[in-house]
């Protein structure tokens, strides 16, 4: 059965075996990265613009990194223009880019729904790498397949997403996907950052991290941002780092074997002690090289050309 | 979907004969086992290429490097499609540089999916040389490539199609020519 | 497009008279002679040689009116003038209209509000501008609420914003008591509301959008109902959309509090559910709530809590809805639909009877501003809107008489077809092309 999406915007409503289809598709791919030339032509003649609206290092060489192994051309737009209203509208931008010939975009921006904007505006595959606090469906993924590795399946396995769950796309995406693939999800992080009616997808929600740690199979362990301190939503990164932060001590009291996750880039002593991020239960490096791997399997499978089918 | 098959070209004992051929002339060919290594191509490609390494084994008491390749990456016709095949694992356990890698495909029609092989293969390192074995070569070649071993050439039309049924794959052994279906679209 | 025209005798015959004040229905013509009725009676047709208009089959009744709409005029002419609103207006059964202030500039002294008035003399649809409570808008010092009174505003409004100082607002209301007029407040608390472009709840969850609790809202109209009380003032909720908001109007009420407070058709007929594909022509201020939210608001309007039915008409250029949603302005479209998704999704539903509904816009709206109701007596001006109440028709976003076409309903079927209005001296009759 071939992929049943035409853009992946995010995971909402797609069934687990779509979300199979990807992980298995990336198996492949995975197997590509090792060879001594990481490379294949699949993507040959096709165009990838990579329209960055936010700051994003990683997630963006990992797209670019996937595009190039499957040899499509691939092209940066990048912007930091925070004002929306400013200049050119975006409607304007992606039909530009789009006038030049492209076939996919992949798409990150601080605003929720843009991606499913874009697929209004024009033709191309569109790709969430990102929408405000909405989704970040290849993150998910990659974070899956990276369990799917370690445990064989996901159904019955018990993750619990720690931090920011308010303003994370990756806890949004993560949620979706888990719970299609028969996974139980806990939510732990102050109250102040645990979204309204979050219950109603299913999920677990606990404001003591010592809880989740005793719940939990995986601790995906979220970034938390300064600004949200800044915006009074909690009093101090140190009383965070007291209250959520994922320590040895903490790890040790729990006496069970725990797999620590994290999407990246780690406040080591925050939210995450150095120790426990770089711990042979930690498998936040599997899920950098996996991230690439999964892209080229998203790119891949939405690849597919329509127009030459009649 | 209505197959019309015109005839069976090879049967059970003709395909169990031709493989354990194809087996001695690749021994033959390079002078024993000693640095030879066997690659299929999936599907049906990698159950022959099995039985070749299973036939050698018996003859030669040894245990020949076998591997498996997926070339849907490397496909020429991958903008024609709507959606994507599915991708299969590429299972190649050894390192294939300097030796002398004998790839197996179940027929070998115009070319295409050799060329795609070769390509893939290349991929894996630079091996001593690439030779090609096939269990049926069907003619209308349109790429420059032609079969090292070739267990039985079966001249066709272009309305004709070689189907090779295997057991691990269609629960019998043998190769029918029929009738190519129609597109249907 | 059809325009209004002047006809020294006009006869409206075969209709049904509704009369909004007493609820009586009865069968007789109406003949106008320069803009009044000069005799109410049967076969009134006989002999008549001047302009007919045969209403057999719809009910006669006095001129709908919105007092919520944003006619963008001065300062945003591409999006709306008041021509064009005007013309929105008649197409949506209604016979006058309150101007919002927030223009540019915005209508905080008397020239403005004399410029109003005087771009709507020529309108059928009488023009009634409401004055910023604060000086251009900014919450900081009131306006010259006598002056702005005497020079024809009908009442004060920061609409848009709300008066986020809370002694202001007391200054405000005590100071506009004197005069007898409302003030009309977007109830909002800037904080809590900050950044939310949408309802807070499961939705905002999901769709990971910003939200406004509920409570943005409740909170200040708490705020005002008792500061209503304490100053006597009149305190009138714009766009209630809160089953929480509600139950403070109903509580104030039974306290003898003057609080009123106006609904809009979006917010009784969709959800914040309607979100899902993040449409930017559902964004608005206050957002869609919740279903609970709406199913509220309709009790609200039927046990009389909810004392006027108003639009919140607010026009927005193609190009600044053609964005993100994050990006977008609040605001939707109303004067044309607003009679039709009231009959269709409250009439039609059997919730509320057509002539309860019909009350909220013609009594509610012009008893909160002190007006006077229009009379269907014999010597009275004409002022009256004509309407076959279950007509269906289909709404087309390129028939639409406003300027702009920032609204969710294109292709929605909706009830009750306004065939004309008559209202100083003019006549309009709708044409085959309707909304």
């Amino acid at each position: 059965m071939p992929l049943q999406q035409k853009h992946l915007l995010g995971l909402e409503g797609v069934s687990a075996e779509d979300i199979s289809l990807i992980l298995d598709t990336a198996t492949t791919f995975r197997e590509i990265l090792d060879r001594p030339i990481p490379k294949v032509p699949t993507l040959r003649g096709l165009t990838v613009v990579n329209l960055f609206y936010e700051a994003s290092t990683r997630t963006r060489i990992s797209f670019e990194l996937a595009e190039k192994r499957l040899s499509a051309d691939s092209v940066n737009f990048t912007t930091s223009t925070s004002s929306v209203k400013k200049g050119e509208t975006l409607k304007d931008t992606i039909r530009n880019i789009e006038a030049m010939k492209i076939d996919m975009v992949v798409v990150r921006h601080q605003a929720a729904g843009v991606p499913r904007f874009l697929t209004q505006c024009v033709d191309a595959a569109i790709i969430n790498a990102g929408d405000g606090m909405h989704e970040h469906p290849t993150q998910a993924l990659l974070d899956m397949f990276t369990l799917r590795e370690k445990f064989a399946k996901l159904q019955g396995l018990r993750v619990a997403i720690i931090g920011d769950i308010s303003h994370s796309r990756v806890a949004g995406s993560n949620i979706r996907g888990l719970k299609a693939m028969g996974a139980e999800v806990m939510l732990c992080g102050p109250k102040t950052l645990i979204p309204r009616d979050v219950e109603k997808f299913g999920v677990q929600v606990t404001y003591d991290v010592e809880d989740a740690i005793a719940w939990a199979d995986v601790l995906n362990v979220l970034r938390i941002q300064l600004e949200r301190q800044e915006a009074g939503l909690f009093p101090t990164l140190r009383e965070y780092h007291a209250e959520f932060g994922i320590t040895q001590q903490r790890l040790e009291r729990a006496k069970k074997d725990i797999t620590i996750m994290h999407p990246g880039p780690i406040n080591r002593g925050v939210e995450l002690d150095a120790d426990v991020a770089d711990a042979e239960y930690s498998v936040i490096l599997n899920q950098v090289t996996n991230g690439v791997a999964v892209r080229m399997a998203v790119l891949y499978l939405l690849s597919g050309n329509e127009e030459s089918v009649s | 979907m209505e197959i019309k098959v015109k005839a069976k070209v090879i049967d059970q004992e003709g395909l169990q004969r031709t493989i354990s051929r194809l087996a001695l002339e690749i021994v033959e060919r390079n002078h024993g086992v000693a640095n030879i290594a066997i690659v299929g191509v999936r599907t049906r490609g990698a159950f022959i290429a099995e039985r070749v390494v299973k036939r050698i084994q018996e003859t030669e008491k040894h245990k020949v490097p076998f591997g498996i390749l997926d070339i849907t990456l490397y496909r020429d016709d991958f903008r024609k499609r709507l959606r994507q095949p599915l991708v299969q694992v590429t299972d190649i356990p050894f390192e294939i540089n300097d030796i002398h890698v004998i790839l197996v495909d179940d027929v070998l029609f115009t070319g295409r999916t050799s060329r795609a092989a070769l390509d893939a293969l290349m991929d894996f390192g630079r091996p001593s040389s690439i030779q090609l074995a096939v269990l049926v070569d069907r003619g209308h070649r349109e790429l420059p490539i032609h079969a090292d071993y070739i267990g039985k050439a079966i001249p066709t039309s272009i309305g004709e199609e070689v189907q090779v049924r295997l057991m691990e794959t269609d629960g019998e052994d043998c190769v029918l020519l029929v009738e190519a279906p129609k597109e249907v679209n | 497009m059809n325009e209004i025209k002047k006809a020294k005798a006009l006869l409206l015959s075969g209709g049904t008279i509704y009369d909004a004040s007493d609820g009586s229905h009865k069968r007789l013509d109406i003949l106008i002679a320069d803009g009044k009725i000069k005799q109410l009676g049967t076969d009134l047709a006989d002999g008549f040689s001047g302009e007919k208009i045969d209403a057999s089959g719809h009910l006669l009744m006095q001129g709908l009116m919105d007092m919520h709409v944003h006619l963008r005029e001065p300062g945003r002419e591409d999006e709306e003038t008041i021509e064009s609103g005007c013309a929105a207006a008649m197409a949506g059964g209604m016979t006058a209209v309150c101007a919002m202030p927030n223009t540019t500039p915005p209508c905080d002294s008397q020239e403005v509000v004399r410029f109003l008035k005087k771009r709507g003399e020529e309108q059928l649809v009488e023009v009634l501008p409401i004055a910023c409570v604060s000086k251009k808008r900014a919450g900081a010092e009131i306006t010259e609420m006598a002056e702005l009174v005497k020079a024809g505003a009908v009442a004060f409004s920061d609409d848009g914003n709300p008066v986020a100082n809370t002694a202001v607002m007391r200054a405000a209301l005590e100071y506009s008591s004197m005069f007898e007029v409302p003030l009309i407040e977007h109830c909002e608390d800037p904080h809590l509301a900050a950044g939310g472009h949408m309802h807070e709840g499961w939705m905002s969850t999901r769709l990971g959008l910003p939200g406004q609790p509920d409570i943005a809202e409740s909170i200040m109209v708490a705020r005002n109902i008792a500061l209503a009380e304490y100053t006597g003032g009149h305190i009138h909720i714009a766009h209630i959309s809160t089953a929480k908001s509600l139950e403070l109007v109903r509580r104030g009420k039974e306290n003898g509090v003057k609080v009123t407070c106006e609904v809009t058709p979006h917010h009784l007929a969709l959800s914040d559910e309607a979100l899902i594909d993040y449409d930017t022509n559902l964004k608005m201020n206050p957002p869609l709530r919740s279903r609970l939210d709406v199913e509220a608001l309709k009790i609200g309007l039927r046990d009389g809590t909810i004392d006027a039915i108003a639009s919140d008409h607010a026009p927005h250029s193609i190009e600044e809805k053609d964005v993100e949603f994050a990006a977008a302005p609040f605001g939707i479209l109303g004067l044309e639909t607003m009679l039709g998704i009231i009959l269709k999704h409250l009439v039609q539903t059997g919730e509320m009877r057509l002539e309860e509904v019909l009350k909220k816009m013609i009594i509610g709206p012009r008893q909160i501003l002190g007006l006077p109701l229009p009379r269907i007596k014999e010597g009275e001006v004409a002022n009256l809107t004509i309407l076959q109440p279950d007509a269906a028709w289909t709404v087309r976003k390129a028939n639409l008489h406003s300027l702009s076409r920032n609204m969710p309903y294109d292709g929605w079927e909706l009830n009750g077809r306004v065939l004309g209005v008559v209202n100083r001296g003019y006549f309009w009759v709708a044409g085959e092309a309707r909304p």
